[in-house]
């Protein structure tokens, strides 16, 4: 008899440590909210830097944990501890004993209309990235005008903000916004792309060869100055305000679509779980590892793991290599290493 | 524009306003520039809606002015908005209702100043029993009179006898709302509809039929900003702003401006003039100006006043094409007379804005 | 009417309105001209800069806004110090030939 081991999330942290686990002989059990798997990246369109589709990162993560069991449109109503364990209650009625618990519960994109001034939900061409990716996708979305003249996105939203209650940077935004702002451009090549943002972080493998090839290639242009306020024009065209602060003026630009980068915050599935677990929270909201320098798969309660944006923000591969090393961590814990 | 977008943010933004009993503070400034407009307050809310309005002749400045022009430190203002609420105390009342929009903006920020610092309220109290031997409670509810006139916005469309629609056309009239400054964009949650989106006066033009105009510069300030306009070598940045304005909302072709600020309608109005002068430009249609009202010189239209017993003969824009598109009958020759027909005498008429 | 003061014009530099065409005609020739991240090593190093006000990161600037930039190029010694030390490797020498070039 396998050995199980409960996954909070299915999202592409909770499908590769499944993958791990059951190639190291467990039982791996995922429990997810939404209909599919995948999680937010299911949603996505391609991946930076090489552009691969999303949907064939989930779909190579799907195939590897066809032998695990996957309880999807399903939560977690409550969890108790037990003397050498856990004892997990699913809403579907069924109940699981075991003695490691991975949550790999993820984040929520920051709630755009939060940010009033730039007019999400108000205006008729403000989007937000994910908004963007499923466009790019292929749903239809009539806040995307047909033949764009003008676009903008606008870096940090809801992100780096104290106003917004979140003072992390979403690590992730800056590279999405030159991604869409190049996949943009090569739909309307003719359109004038702007990015405002307050620093350009770039920091990952091949991250900095998308700016230059942005500027270079596409003539992206780049404003350093966050956006103050978006109203709508007489003819439904945006006015959009800021400081462009190496001018040290302030400017306006008529645009016709404006995207905002929403930031990733901790999500309210996951503050549940801490609860119910006795995990801590870490100052910028997320759950707390054991440590951030060294135990970043560990919890400060016994055989509890993480993996994946529910301890701050991370990239895909990121979050794959927490996945594998989460998985190992258990592996360790249950041999007793 | 998504109207429900919009409508989701104003219902995040209601504010408690208890239906009675309002203690009524008055403007230092309002009426010397729209007379009527507070008494018309009065009337309306005794009169008309048959409310509690109480008023006291013992009130004095809340030194908002002084305090945003840097003229005082902040514990003198807290000490006398201290005195205004013991006088409230005293009355016998909870609410607190001022009519000027810098006065709720320094009440707002004393009270959140006082929440967060309860040694400096206490020392407040001390320094107000040394001054005057006074004792206070906070107000439990502080609304701006325009909040008033906002909750019972729909009590005035019952009764109204005019609606902001085009006589002719039958179309709704287009009205641009201006809210003053210190209204909610200090505290968002204070203002009804919030600080982005206010909706306080935008719900009485669709109480009262007619239709709001949102224009790119519709958050800008008016120009008036306390130190802009008292200091005479700013000016030109004060009436820069309110160029911006005006410059911003005449495509919409606008038929009339209401604000719910001391200073704006002022401004809004007489830069107008200023404008003209200057630069031979004009906003309205045929040379007129777009006529600036308080939201109770429009309350008391809607309500079948008389123009000129509202005062607004001392407009500096002509406000007859409003009048006339709302179907309200004026007589001409008696706009410059005042009380029992005293003649107030004609004022030389501009060079470029039209009036009458 | 003389009221004693004038009506300020706004200082918002209108990007619908503005005129980059000359900073794409240079870009098109000078492609690298688009890679600057304003990191201001070129002004940090340039002879000319501490006297004069020219700098290589304002005049690139300063094209993207439509202003005027023909004061500070005049001033221009042409060492080319700052093609040396652009970490972005753009040729700002001849940068600064085809912007004089084009400019008329």
């Amino acid at each position: 008899m396998k050995e199980n081991v409960v996954i909070i999330g299915g999202g592409i942290a909770g499908m590769e440590a499944a993958g791990q686990l059951l190639s190291l002989g467990y039982n791996p059990i995922i429990v997810e909210q939404q209909d599919h798997l995948g999680g937010h990246v299911a949603q996505w369109h391609r991946l930076f830097p090489d552009m691969i589709p999303a949907q064939e990162l989930v779909q190579k993560l799907g195939e590897s944990i066809a032998e695990a069991n996957v309880f999807l449109e399903t939560r977690v109503n409550f969890v108790n501890r037990l003397s050498d364990g856990w004892n997990v209650m699913l809403s579907n009625g069924i109940n699981i004993v075991c003695r490691a618990i991975l949550v790999a519960s993820g984040f929520t994109l920051f709630d755009a209309s939060r940010k009033e001034e730039y007019g999400y939900g108000v205006y008729d061409h403000v989007i937000t990235n994910a908004d963007l990716e499923a466009w790019l996708n292929g749903s239809a979305d009539r806040r995307v005008p047909f033949r764009p003249e003008s676009m903008g996105f606008v870096h940090c939203v809801g992100s780096r903000d104290m106003k917004a209650g979140n003072t992390q940077c979403s690590k992730v935004c800056c590279t999405t916004a030159i991604k869409q702002a190049i996949e943009m451009k090569e739909r309307f090549p003719d359109s004038n792309v702007y990015c405002f943002y307050m620093d350009l972080r770039l920091f990952g493998k091949k991250y900095e060869d998308f700016y230059i090839n942005a500027q270079k290639q596409w003539g992206v242009q780049f404003i350093r100055g966050r956006v103050s306020e978006v109203s709508e024009t007489m003819e439904g065209r945006l006015q959009v305000k800021a400081e462009d602060t190496l001018s040290g003026r302030p400017v306006k630009v008529q645009l016709d679509l404006l995207v905002l980068m929403s930031g990733m915050v901790c999500n309210e599935h996951s503050s549940r779980m801490a609860g119910m677990m006795g995990l801590d929270i870490d100052s910028d909201g997320f759950i707390r590892s054991r440590d951030n320098e060294y135990h970043i798969v560990e919890s400060n309660r016994p055989g509890v793991f993480y993996a994946g944006t529910c301890t701050g923000t991370k990239t895909v591969p990121e979050t794959v290599c927490e996945a594998r090393s989460a998985a190992l961590a258990i592996h360790n814990y249950l041999k007793g290493r | 524009m998504i109207y429900e977008g919009k409508k989701k943010i104003w219902s995040d933004y209601q504010k408690e306003i208890p239906d009675d009993h309002w203690y009524y503070v008055r403007s230092c400034i309002r009426q010397n520039f729209f007379p009527a407009s507070e008494r018309m307050f009065t009337e309306i809310t005794r009169g008309v809606l048959g409310r509690d309005i109480y008023e006291t002749p013992h009130h004095t400045t809340c030194g908002g002015i002084a305090y945003h022009c840097d003229t005082i430190p902040q514990e003198t203002a807290m000490t006398i908005v201290a005195r205004q609420f013991a006088l409230m105390t005293e009355a016998g009342y909870e609410n607190y209702a001022p009519s000027c929009i810098t006065s709720f903006g320094n009440y707002a920020e004393i009270l959140e100043t006082w929440r967060e610092y309860p040694e400096l309220e206490a020392k407040i109290r001390e320094d107000l029993w040394k001054a005057c031997r006074r004792e206070f409670k906070k107000p439990k509810c502080l609304a701006h009179s325009s909040d008033l006139i906002y909750h019972w916005r729909d009590e005035i469309a019952a009764k109204a006898r005019f609606r902001l629609v085009d006589r002719e056309t039958g179309d709704a009239l287009r009205i641009v709302e201006h809210i003053g400054c210190h209204y909610a964009k200090m505290f968002p949650s204070k203002g009804v509809g919030g600080a982005e989106y206010p909706y306080v006066l935008a719900g009485m033009i669709e109480s009262w039929g007619g239709q709001v105009v949102d224009y790119p510069e519709r958050r800008h300030c008016c120009g008036y900003g306390f130190r802009q306009y008292h200091v005479k070598a700013n000016r030109g940045y004060c009436v820069g702003n309110t160029v911006k304005k005006f410059e911003s909302m005449e495509p919409y072709h606008p038929d009339a401006i209401i604000t719910n600020c001391p200073g704006c309608p002022y401004f809004l109005d007489r830069w107008q003039y200023v404008m003209a002068e200057q630069t031979g430009r004009t906003y309205g249609s045929d040379g007129f100006g777009i006529p600036v009202l308080t939201y109770e010189e429009l309350a008391g239209l809607v309500l079948g006043y008389d123009p000129w017993d509202l005062g607004l003969q001392l407009h500096q824009v002509a406000v007859e094409p409003l009048l006339d598109k709302m179907g309200i009958k004026y007589d001409p020759q008696a706009k410059y007379l005042g009380v029992d027909r005293e003649n107030l005498m004609r004022p030389q008429l501009p060079e470029h804005l039209k009036c009458f | 009417m003389d009221f004693g003061f004038g009506i300020n014009r706004s200082s918002t530099i209108d990007l619908t309105k503005t005129d980059n065409g000359l900073f794409r005609r240079v870009c098109s020739e000078e492609p690298g001209a688009r890679t600057c991240m304003a990191c201001g090593s070129c002004s940090a190093t340039c002879m000319a800069s501490d006297l004069s006000g020219m700098s290589i990161r304002k005049v690139l600037l300063a094209m993207q806004r439509g202003q005027d930039i023909r004061h500070m190029l005049s001033k221009c010694m042409l060492c080319g110090k700052c093609t040396m030390v652009c970490p972005r490797g753009i040729n700002t020498r001849r940068l600064v030939l085809t912007i004089c070039r084009l400019y008329d």
